[in-house]
């Protein structure tokens, strides 16, 4: 944890309400999300019990699998989500704008430029908390190896038609929700907290009733009284008043409500199947759907104030204008939506159970790479995440106190003016260490020189010798140097990223990594055995 | 707690162990497996100082000379530099090509007197020369050029997977040469997503490498020059349990004397204590204090401070006569790099310039006489896997010659005993040993042997 967010964390326990560690929103919201909140049965990872879905706050989509275990319900939820995702998805596989892309030729083997398609936005999906994140993951690894009836007649338990099409969707959200700074998938409990602090440890943080206590405390209540009270406070029934974010549930809810509700439908469902005539059987199914409509009801019970509750951080987040650089990484994350796009429709099969060897190596540079740019773009973006790189060291800010011109040597001596800029920052600076400042949108550079001289107060007079951007000519650029009282920030860390070098193709994959990874095909899915009671 | 003990190490036949035949013996080996041996790869594991940029400048004279074009791939910059600089001292004759970046200042300017090597930022404009030589972030951009037979893999435990996959393509057969004790390396994003996975690209090359070869012949340098015989013993059984290695001096080898006599301060007796029994463990009072801890940071800048005053002089076998204990021959190592800066700064209100300041990871291949160290532990509330790294403290306790003194708050036994390891099993990961919270416990319980106490 950085030292200002360890200050922010005081600072929130002394006065009792979270404080703000940003003032910019850091993470793109698209004006329609889907809402996913998802529960899952205890002790069954992987069975879900229900979900509310939806993009309009009030009027989520209630899916519930009355008996878990049933495979056959558990492919009915798992339809009926994929009606209402796969939905929200196409709206915006449609909508697209023109674009340009880099490709290489593959017959003069150049650079070239191509026109290709761009989706104007994207689908958003938003879950309450990082283990969602989690389930969506396990969702989508579990669909998409699924074969429906139309892919393979002989399949023992053929999948509804668009549930494989929707693993693979899911997996792809998953997936990307590793990439830094992406806003693809979310969970709350990570964003709500890159924007406030809250008084008590980032694990406590991932109860979202009690980081919105926190952050939103009840009028004349402190955020810590309120968070105490959404963790523990249960009605007379014992049940919790702000349950658990999901998708795991809360014990005493399992085992006094939910469990003897499970038991009622078997039992009604039994007695169904041996109905011997047909007035019998209709008393019976009238008592079956009496069964499932109370454990509608009480899943319902359970999701609709996480519910509420990601709408209004949502809200909270809303309040708060979106970051400059917030919309750049908001355009990657539709070209990776594109991406996906493109490869479901040209049929390509779903995404491997394992990366091979230069997918994990591809993935892993990628996201190396977007941690940094993030890093540096929220720090850009906002002052008060610059201010805690200044604290850390990593950047400073102050007053020009003197430009003197000088020129390198050499045959075309080109303009490296030395700037002096006093700052009571203390930065970690070494020797002729690169330093950067934002001129006009673009980094410039510029090399350190030396202290000139420290001063009683604790500040120091930094001498600093810039290097680019000052055009080409003998005399730098009109507004390309800083002038004497121009207020300066310059950080220690680049603002670009480079791009990393290009590894070889998955079928070059040398003998040090295993060789080719040979013929992909679709792994068939694991065969059923007598422990799958699922 | 276990501890390596004398059972452990294998038994050796009656005759004195001779150091300089053993690494002999061990490097005809190894230049037997490279040059003439039939495998596509040669391991070598090297304790701290064991020669291993003098294998690796020994090996690409002898493949250039056996007329196989070679290339070498190194870390850094500073390390490829190091390493044209040792071969043309080596042989002044030898054309070398140094390919480099074409960032301002990209290789040590040294290089330009050297009449025999080119350097290019085009691998295309070195073909031809006996010897290449880059790192391997530069490398990796090298593509389209006919694959060299022979490479040499300098540091090979700190690279990582992914920085092999994107070179290994440009090699026939490698010698991968490292240390398999240091820091590994790491990724600044999560990778449990590939642990397992015999390719993680966030695993170390060599970790890579043998899960796919397997058959590969490993060997190792026995003999570490560098660490005195009182340190040996113990970085030998606390790091390397199952490999363990022997100091190339004896204890009549090397000595560290004061002209000027202790003033009976705690830094004064410590330096004593190391200089004497080659170890030094200045205790302050146990307290709880933020990373750039004051008070922690000032004692470590005293202590350097009377290393300089006192006059010091280190005889070892180098050396007819004693030699003066300069600012460049010593350096403070640190976990995180504001705690280096801290001592920077501390240092320099005490008028000390020109003594090394870094973190383990920057220290890592670097030699000093003696060594002043804040151990990562020191006044923390928790013992993270960050600090408990088992390489880290190892760099830490293995770049001295001569002495180590290591700053610490008193209660990291505890602290470690209060927080044992509780990272997630990973399925399929090889576990490694030792892990970091035995270390830790083994080099603790050596210092306390050489405690100095006290209260600044």
């Amino acid at each position: 944890m950085s030292l200002i967010a360890t200050l922010a964390r005081l600072e929130a326990v002394e006065s009792g309400v979270a404080q703000a560690t940003a003032t910019v929103r850091h993470r793109h919201l698209t004006e329609r999300p889907l809402v996913f909140v998802p529960l899952i049965t205890a002790g069954e990872a992987g069975a879900p019990l229900g979900a509310l879905v939806g993009t309009e706050r009030d009027a989520p989509r209630l899916l519930v699998v009355p008996q878990p275990r049933d495979r056959d319900l558990r492919f009915a939820f798992l339809a009926e989500l994929a009606d209402v995702v796969l939905p929200y998805i196409d709206a915006y596989a449609d909508v697209v704008e023109a674009a340009e892309r880099n490709e290489t030729d593959p017959e003069s083997g150049k650079r070239v430029k191509v026109e290709v398609e761009l989706c104007a936005d994207a689908p958003q999906l938003i879950v309450p908390s990082r283990a969602g994140i989690e389930f969506v993951r396990l969702l989508g690894r579990s669909m998409r190896f699924r074969r429906t009836a139309e892919q393979d007649p002989e399949t023992p338990h053929p999948a509804p038609p668009r549930v494989p099409l929707l693993g693979r969707w899911l997996t792809h959200y998953g997936e990307r929700a590793r990439v830094p700074g992406s806003s693809l998938l979310l969970a709350l409990t990570d964003v709500l907290p890159r924007h406030w602090a809250t008084g008590q440890s980032s694990l406590e943080d991932q109860h979202l009733g009690a980081l919105l206590a926190w952050i939103d405390p009840p009028e004349g209540e402190s955020g810590a009284e309120a968070a105490l009270r959404a963790e523990l406070r249960r009605d007379a029934r014992g049940q919790l008043v702000c349950p658990p974010a999901g998708p795991a549930t809360d014990p005493a809810f399992d085992n006094t409500l939910l469990a003897p509700a499970i038991e009622r439908y078997d039992r009604a469902r039994t007695a169904l199947a041996a109905a011997e005539d047909g007035v019998e059987a209709d008393d019976r199914l009238g008592a079956l759907t009496a069964a499932e409509r109370e454990i509608r009801a009480l899943v319902e019970s359970v999701t609709r104030p996480t519910w509420d509750a990601v709408w209004r951080g949502l809200d909270l987040l809303r309040a708060l204008p979106e970051g400059t650089h917030a919309a750049d990484r908001w355009t990657r994350d539709r070209w990776s939506f594109t991406g996906h796009r493109d490869r479901v429709t040209a049929g390509e099969p779903p995404q491997p159970r394992r990366d091979d060897a230069v997918t994990a190596a591809n993935k892993l540079a990628t996201r190396e790479r977007e941690q940094a740019r993030l890093e540096a773009q929220e720090a850009l973006d906002d002052p008060l995440v610059m201010a805690g790189r200044r604290l850390a060291g990593e950047a400073f800010a102050g007053e020009v106190t003197d430009v003197v011109m000088a020129y390198s040597e050499g045959k075309r001596p080109s303009p490296r003016p030395l700037v002096t800029v006093r700052t009571e920052d203390r930065p970690h600076l070494g020797e002729r260490a690169k330093v950067y400042r934002s001129s006009g949108g673009k980094p410039q550079a510029a090399e350190f020189v030396g202290y000139d001289g420290f001063e009683d107060s604790g500040g120091a007079a930094v001498v600093l010798r810039i290097v680019d951007k000052m055009g080409r000519g003998k005399e730098p650029e009109a507004g390309s140097v800083p002038e004497k009282g121009d207020l300066v920030c310059f950080t220690l860390f680049e603002h670009e990223q480079r791009g990393g070098a290009k590894l070889p193709d998955p079928e070059e994959t040398p003998w040090t990594h295993g060789g080719p990874p040979g013929e992909t095909t679709v792994p068939d899915a694991d065969p059923v055995t007598e422990e799958d009671v699922l | 707690m276990s501890h390596a003990t004398e059972e452990d190490v294998p038994v050796k036949p009656a005759a004195p162990f001779d150091p300089g035949a053993e690494a002999t013996r061990a490097t005809e080996a190894i230049l037997r497996d490279t040059l003439h041996g039939s495998h596509r790869g040669v391991v070598v594991d090297s304790p701290p100082g064991a020669g291993k940029s003098t294998l690796v400048v020994r090996a690409a004279l002898e493949l250039a000379a056996a007329g196989r074009p070679l290339m070498v791939i190194a870390q850094t910059n500073a390390q490829v530099d190091d390493l044209v600089l040792r071969l043309a001292e080596k042989d002044p004759e030898l054309p070398v090509g140094r390919l480099h970046s074409s960032d301002s200042d990209p290789y040590d300017k040294a290089l330009d007197s050297l009449e025999n090597v080119r350097k290019s930022t085009k691998a295309a404009d070195l073909a031809g020369l006996d010897i290449v030589i880059s790192t391997a972030a530069k490398w990796a951009h090298v593509k389209g050029v006919e694959p060299w037979r022979h490479a040499i893999v300098d540091e090979a435990y700190q690279m990582r997977s992914d920085a092999l996959l994107a070179v290994a393509g440009l090699f026939e057969r490698a010698l991968f040469v490292g240390d398999p004790g240091q820091l590994d390396p790491f990724a600044i994003v999560g990778s449990e997503q590939w642990a397992g996975l015999s390719y993680d690209p966030s695993a170390s090359a060599v970790t890579t490498l043998l899960a796919h070869n397997p058959e590969l012949p490993q060997h190792r340098l026995p003999v570490s020059w560098r660490l005195p015989a009182t340190a040996a013993p113990l970085v030998s059984d606390a790091f390397y349990p199952y490999t363990p290695f022997r100091s190339g001096t004896g204890h009549e080898d090397r000595r560290l004397n004061f002209a000027v006599p202790s003033d009976g301060s705690g830094p004064d007796r410590v330096i004593d204590e190391a200089a004497e029994a080659g170890w030094g463990l200045l205790e302050l009072p146990a307290r709880h204090t933020p990373r750039t801890d004051p008070e922690a940071v000032r004692a470590v800048a005293q202590v350097v401070r009377r290393l300089l005053d006192r006059g010091g002089a280190a005889t070892s076998e180098r050396a007819d006569d004693p030699v003066p204990l300069t600012a460049d021959r010593i350096a403070v190592g640190t976990a995180h790099r504001d705690q280096a800066a801290a001592v920077r700064a501390a240092l320099a209100d005490l008028g000390v310039t020109d003594v090394t300041v870094d973190t383990a990871n920057r220290l890592q291949g670097r030699e000093f006489d003696v060594t002043v160290v804040l151990h990562p532990l020191s006044g923390r509330p928790d013992a993270t896997a960050f600090h408990l790294e088992t390489g880290r403290l190892c760099v830490l306790a293995s770049r001295h010659r001569h002495a180590c003194i290591v700053v610490c708050r008193a209660g990291v036994t505890e602290l470690l005993d209060d927080h044992p390891s509780t990272e997630p099993v990973q399925l399929g990961v090889t576990v490694k040993f030792p892990d970091g919270w035995e270390a830790n416990h083994a080099v603790l319980s050596h210092l306390g042997e050489h405690r100095v106490a006290w209260r600044p």
